[in-house]
């Protein structure tokens, strides 16, 4: 099935390694997935832009206050201290204000949660953002720095590779986690929504009653129904489930494939659509039936026991 | 084929309108924020937010079909984070803050806190007793800019000046002053505590530098018989930006113990029990150098007699101590917080 392979959303499925799970006080897991490095960046690189241009837009206001004469003074004391909020308590502000996301975060659909399952604590996200101190604006006052001294570069490129040690904690540890993250005690996690779209088998059954009630129905022997797993039942059901233009060919293809597999000896002249369906009915009612009996046959390679 | 009835459909019927409802409500919620929810609904929000769980539990043993296990994944965890996120007012989260968890953590970190200020006045010894002996140390311990044109070649008497300087004569830009003072040092102190990661080496290096400047202060104006003067210009706001400052520096130390010393956790688990708390302190400690840069910027720019400048010092100074070693006691221990 190298092709449905292909058509497996990898949005929707955890990627291998990311998945972790975490202990309600219900005592049932949850699985959540890790976002990766590069939603990470990605969503700081939003949240620097957005407060960059806050903070540009502060500037401009001070100026203005400045240009007007007026109250000057107040004008750049109010000016220093929302640079100064903005650069210590943007992310602080947005992760308390909304549950541990902040716009970067949200627009990607990302959280920070507690790696223990708690409730995330406000302490947790003063620490993790405290931590960005060294992790993000020491390195890129280095940098600026750099640009301006002309002696002691050495010394600065020293500090700032030592700096850059904190910057790219992230890449090296399976968790994702920087350093914030592991002071705060805290995982950022995708969280997207994901819809509840009719039962496969059921609007099968509807959908073909509509179209041709006394077309016959394909029925398929236990050993036929015990050639695949579990992987390859929700992979069917996601190829099913695929909409858009290369939709049908996929199913064309599937269908050819699993019929070779199973040895299928009916009718040649098959409607894809309807043989899958059936087939993902009887499969999955088979696997389970099996697993009510205890047995969970993860997917083609499992051996039965 | 009509009668395809699966197990793990008929389950799914007989649930799948209160999931709904659960999403309804959790989708109102999300956007309109609590207070759009009816006391009845939000009564019902946890009942349902327990009847999805469940329903996950069984579905993981029954049912196959992927979307539905995607799908009450998702609304479980949604709920999940509505049900225990962070919620209550501000005002109950800041008074949390202050009356318990501040005191209570810089009461657990008092051995790092202490320790600190054993740097900080091993630094002032020493820069006092190098300067002392050779006026020339001065400069190495005392950036040009934090001098402010106070050097060993000063005058006594516009040494003297500085201390009962009112910003020079303008009135109007001591809340520039104090804003200022302010937001440079807090930034120190949260950058203090952030270096506790490095094991604690950068914080020690920190404090006790800063230290020395002090102490490079000390013995300039000592050498000229301002002792008394200079300790009480310090007094008024340093009792309070030098506690604050050993906050951080406690703080940060203990970050660097947590990680070097694990005991009995992972050095990852112990880092994420005491960074927590350690967090509290750095952030309580710039609400107090807030209060520090009011009375550095303010008062002691508008209050000129020594004895004045030592009372109020001292009362700070009495005020801190009393609130980290009685505040947050009645709640204390037994919260596991």
């Amino acid at each position: 099935m190298a092709a449905a392979n292909e058509a497996r959303d990898p949005a929707k499925a955890p990627r291998q390694g990311l998945a972790r799970d975490v202990i309600t006080p219900e005592g049932v897991p949850l699985r959540f997935e890790l976002a990766s490095r590069s939603e990470r960046a990605t969503a700081l690189i939003i949240d620097l832009m957005i407060l960059f241009a806050a903070i540009i837009v502060l500037v401009l206001l001070a100026a203005l206050g400045v240009g007007f004469g007026g109250a000057s003074g107040w004008g750049v004391a109010f000016a220093l201290l929302a640079f100064f909020a903005l650069r210590n308590f943007y992310f602080t502000f947005f992760e308390l204000r909304w549950h541990g996301m902040t716009p970067g975060k949200r627009l990607l659909q990302m959280r920070v949660i507690d790696r223990y399952g708690g409730r995330l604590r406000p302490e947790s996200v003063f620490a993790r953002n405290l931590m960005r101190e060294v992790e993000l604006f020491l390195p890129l006052s280095l940098v600026a720095s750099a640009g301006s001294i002309g002696t002691g570069n050495w010394s600065i490129l020293f500090a700032l590779v030592w700096a850059s040690l904190f910057t790219l904690m992230p890449l090296f540890n399976k968790d994702i986690m920087r350093a914030g993250d592991i002071v705060g005690g805290t995982w950022v996690i995708k969280a997207p929504r994901s819809r509840l779209l009719p039962d496969m088998v059921q609007a099968a059954v509807a959908g073909s009653e509509a179209a041709d009630p006394e077309a016959p129905g394909y029925a398929f022997t236990r050993e036929q129904l015990e050639i695949y797993g579990i992987y390859e039942l929700q992979t069917l059901e996601t190829v099913l489930r695929q909409e858009g233009p290369t939709a049908h060919e996929t199913q064309v293809e599937v269908c050819e494939r699993i019929r070779r597999k199973i040895g299928w000896q009916g009718e040649e002249e098959l409607q894809p659509r309807r043989f899958l369906e059936a087939f993902y009915a009887a499969l999955r009612a088979h696997l389970e039936n099996r697993m009510l009996f205890g047995e969970r046959r993860e997917s083609k390679h499992d051996r039965k026991k | 084929m009509t009668d395809v009835r699966l197990k793990s459909y008929e389950f799914r019927r007989e649930r799948e309108a209160s999931w709904r409802e659960l999403e309804d409500l959790l989708a109102r919620a999300e956007s309109g924020g609590i207070q759009s929810l009816t006391p009845r609904e939000l009564f019902q929000l946890p009942n349902l937010y327990r009847a999805t769980v469940s329903s996950l539990s069984v579905a993981r043993s029954i049912t196959l079909d992927r979307n539905v296990l995607l799908y009450l994944e998702g609304l479980a965890a949604r709920a999940y984070f509505f049900v225990y996120g962070a919620r209550g007012s501000l005002l109950v989260g800041i008074r949390r803050f202050f009356g318990r968890q501040f005191p209570q953590a810089v009461r657990e970190a008092r051995y790092h806190i202490l320790a600190a200020t054993f740097v900080l006045f091993a630094g002032i010894a020493v820069g006092c007793l190098l300067t002392l002996s050779n006026a020339d140390w001065f400069y190495t311990f005392v950036g040009t800019g934090l001098a402010g044109g106070r050097t060993p070649t000063s005058t006594t008497e516009s040494l003297r000046d500085v201390l009962y300087d009112d910003g020079g004569g303008l009135l109007e830009s001591l809340y520039l002053f104090a804003t200022f003072l302010f937001t440079h040092n807090a930034q120190i102190g949260m950058l203090a505590f952030a270096l506790g990661f490095a094991l604690g080496v950068p914080v020690v290096l920190l404090i006790f530098y800063n230290g020395l400047g002090i102490g490079a202060f000390v013995a300039l104006y000592s050498s000229r018989g301002l002792t008394v003067e200079f300790v009480a210009w310090l007094s008024i706001h340093g009792t309070t930006e030098l506690l604050a400052v050993l906050l951080c520096g406690g703080a940060g130390l203990w970050l660097g113990s947590a990680f070097a010393f694990p005991g009995r956790y992972s050095r990852i688990d112990n880092l994420a029990r005491q960074g927590r708390k350690a967090g509290v302190i750095a952030i309580g400690a710039v609400v107090m150098l807030f209060l520090a840069g009011l009375l550095e910027g303010f008062g002691r720019q508008l209050i000129h007699d020594a004895s004045l400048r030592y009372l109020i010092g001292s009362v700070a100074l009495a005020f801190w101590l009393a609130y980290f070693t009685l505040s947050g006691r009645e709640s204390g221990r037994g919260r596991g917080e």
